[in-house]
């Protein structure tokens, strides 16, 4: 029994780890990751790729949504760029994929940052429709700027290499795509203990009452979008490294869409709610065709309603967690971790 | 240049163009109200527009009593989502909002789909078929008859919004609705009717959109032309979705015509874009100012 936690300094509430029960969880979480792979089936390890793959961008969305309250419909746009990056480059110039992801990661930022320009003259949703254009820009560039992108036929890459070894099975791409993960969102958690976090979330709060504080406004809106394009140009790269294949559909608005939804369905403004949303959401389709698939027997025409039934699941989701759990995933987490370190109590 | 083929394109151009005003205006009586940017207004019109399908294909109507109860399903369909979906939202942030709209919208695509299957279909002819000559422009007829109705339905939204109770009422939540509320204005029917009428205005455009050019469970991404119309018009701005709606639609015309289909959505973001930056409410949006 351990009831709740009383922070006396301002060290202990800035922690990561808040006890001694959370570090040991997260180290048999780390364990399972590790034994994942050798215990999985292929069909498995390409659902966890997946499902790295998205927790990456959902944290990135979610610095830039989530903590900053800037609305992004261009996070599939920034991620075409870290896709496109890394296939020219290892394509024509044979770079190391650690070097290529970087590059793609840093291209995007840059984008990402042109992107952001609007974002002092407007906001809410007038800048989500400046990053929707941006998007459809990237979109077109992708498909017209045929001597570099290879226009609608895209680019094939070779397999990820580094000191000889190439990375081409699932199995090999998890080692890549989750330790990466797992940085990634540690690094997340700690921009949020520094002032530039601090200043993300006063903004988020109330634009005018951080710039009144001194908070460089168009600055930090600028670095949230670089970090934020960052983390989408580097989970670009790792998809096409993953499909070794880009072509301009790869990256599509309603991709966009779905991080939003991932973020929203986990929770904005939280990080554990990233990942969770991020892998509920990757995983909703393969439940439903678990089920189509065991439905197909009684019921031949299943298939049949697979798809539509899953824009439906897709938009209920959205509209449920929003009207009724608005702090999405998290929250039940946060209720279910509360009902334990509460216990025997209620509340 | 041959001037004759641009002011044919030209023309095409700006009756397309009244549709999306007519579209437009649905979005900004909307936005107007209710402080919702409704992301789902393109699958509305998909619906109503499938809807029609049921009714004059399906159900062999004459296309003249199917249009009504097609625009009719439509506007109710509006009026339930908002008391069902949006209603619940009211003080919630315009993100948490409009990821609702978008929520909508992905449910209503996957209904269609699973009613009437995911290929393109088309409309049942109910337009006049004669070709439409001005001086010696020669104007499809769908698009001509098409403009027609619409526009005659944009001025009857204008004199209702000037002249009636419930246009007064409309306006007056639009401008203060606290203000509003206190003069015994019932808020809550103002946004229902406005999601009513908005829904309304959508889901003829939709039926007359798809009878030119057919219906596909694709159909709603028509809703992001009229979001750049909108924006670029002044999000709460009847005559900036008006004019904006015509000029969009004309551009988007001329660029596909002389550029190549590609071009048509960067023309249009393009102009966006500038207008963003010039003044980033839109031409004749309101400026809100902003106070701690």
């Amino acid at each position: 029994m351990r009831i709740g936690d009383a922070k006396q300094t301002y060290e202990a509430d800035e922690a990561i780890w808040t006890s001694q029960t959370q570090k040991l969880w997260f180290a048999l979480f780390l364990l399972v990751l590790l034994v994942f792979p050798f215990m999985a089936n292929a069909y498995l390890l390409y659902l966890g790729c997946l499902v790295g793959i998205a927790v990456i961008s959902t944290t990135g969305l979610n610095i830039l949504t989530g903590f900053t309250g800037l609305i992004s419909l261009g996070q599939a746009g920034f991620m075409g760029v870290g896709g496109y990056t890394v296939a020219w480059f290892s394509l024509n110039t044979g770079l190391p994929f650690p070097i290529t992801l970087l590059l793609a990661g840093l291209l995007a930022a840059a984008v990402g940052i042109l992107v952001g320009l609007p974002s002092l003259r407007v906001k809410g949703l007038y800048l989500a429709i400046a990053t929707l254009a941006a998007s459809v820009f990237l979109h077109f560039i992708f498909a017209e700027w045929e001597s570099v992108t290879g226009g609608m036929g895209g680019l094939s890459l070779e397999p990820a290499h580094l000191f000889g070894a190439t990375f081409q099975s699932d199995f090999s791409m998890y080692f890549i795509i989750v330790p990466l993960a797992v940085l990634m969102v540690f690094a997340a958690r700690n921009v949020f203990r520094t002032r530039i976090g601090r200043a993300f979330i006063a903004i988020r709060d109330r634009d005018i009452s951080a710039e009144i504080l001194g908070i460089d406004l168009l600055r930090y809106k600028l670095m949230s979008f670089a970090l934020s394009s960052f983390y989408a140009g580097v989970a670009g790269g790792l998809f096409a490294y993953f499909y070794r294949v880009v072509t301009p559909e790869s990256f599509p608005l309603s991709m966009s869409i779905f991080y939003l939804a991932a973020v929203i369905v986990g929770g904005m403004g939280n990080l554990l709610g990233g990942i969770l949303g991020a892998a509920f959401m990757t995983l909703i389709p393969e439940i439903l065709k678990l089920l189509t698939a065991a439905l197909t027997p009684f019921y031949p025409n299943a298939p049949v309603f697979m798809s539509p039934m899953l824009e439906i699941i897709f938009g209920a989701l959205i509209v449920g967690f929003l009207i009724f759990e608005p702090h999405g995933l998290a929250e039940i987490w946060h209720r279910i971790r509360r009902f334990f370190s509460l216990w025997p109590f209620r509340n | 240049m041959d001037w004759l083929f641009f002011g044919e394109i030209s023309l095409a151009g700006l009756a397309m163009g009244g549709l999306y005003a007519l579209i437009a205006l649905g979005f900004v009586i909307i936005y107007k109200a209710t402080r919702v940017i409704n992301f789902a207004i393109g699958e509305i019109m998909m619906f109503a527009a499938y809807l029609f399908l049921a009714f004059a294909g399906g159900l062999e109507m004459s296309p003249w009593v199917a249009l009504p109860l097609a625009v009719l399903g439509g506007s109710i369909l509006g009026g339930v989502i908002e008391k069902v979906m949006i209603r619940p939202m009211l003080g919630e942030s315009p993100i948490s909002v409009v990821m609702v709209t978008i929520g909508i919208a992905s449910i209503l695509v996957g209904l269609v789909e699973l009613l009437w299957g995911a290929d393109p279909q088309l409309l049942p002819r109910f337009l006049p078929r004669e070709p439409v000559f001005i001086g010696e422009m020669y104007l499809a007829p769908k698009i001509a008859y098409g403009f027609l109705i619409g526009a005659a339905l944009l001025i009857l939204y204008l004199l209702y919004f000037r002249f009636s109770r419930g246009g007064v009422a409309l306006r007056a939540t639009a401008s203060d609705q606290a203000a509003a509320y206190s003069m015994g204005i019932n808020v809550r029917r103002v946004f229902n009717l406005a999601w009513v009428f908005g829904s309304l205005a959508a889901s003829l455009a939709g039926v007359l959109v798809a009878a030119t050019g057919g219906l596909s469970p694709q159909f709603g991404a028509i809703g992001l032309s009229v979001l750049v119309v909108v924006i670029v018009g002044g999000l709460d701005s009847i005559l900036g979705a008006l004019i904006a709606g015509v000029f969009i639609g004309w551009l988007e015309t001329v660029a596909g015509a002389y550029l190549g289909g590609e071009y048509r959505m960067p023309a249009t973001f393009a102009v966006l874009a500038v207008i963003l930056v010039i003044r980033p409410y839109g031409l004749f949006g309101t400026h809100e100012i902003e106070r701690v």
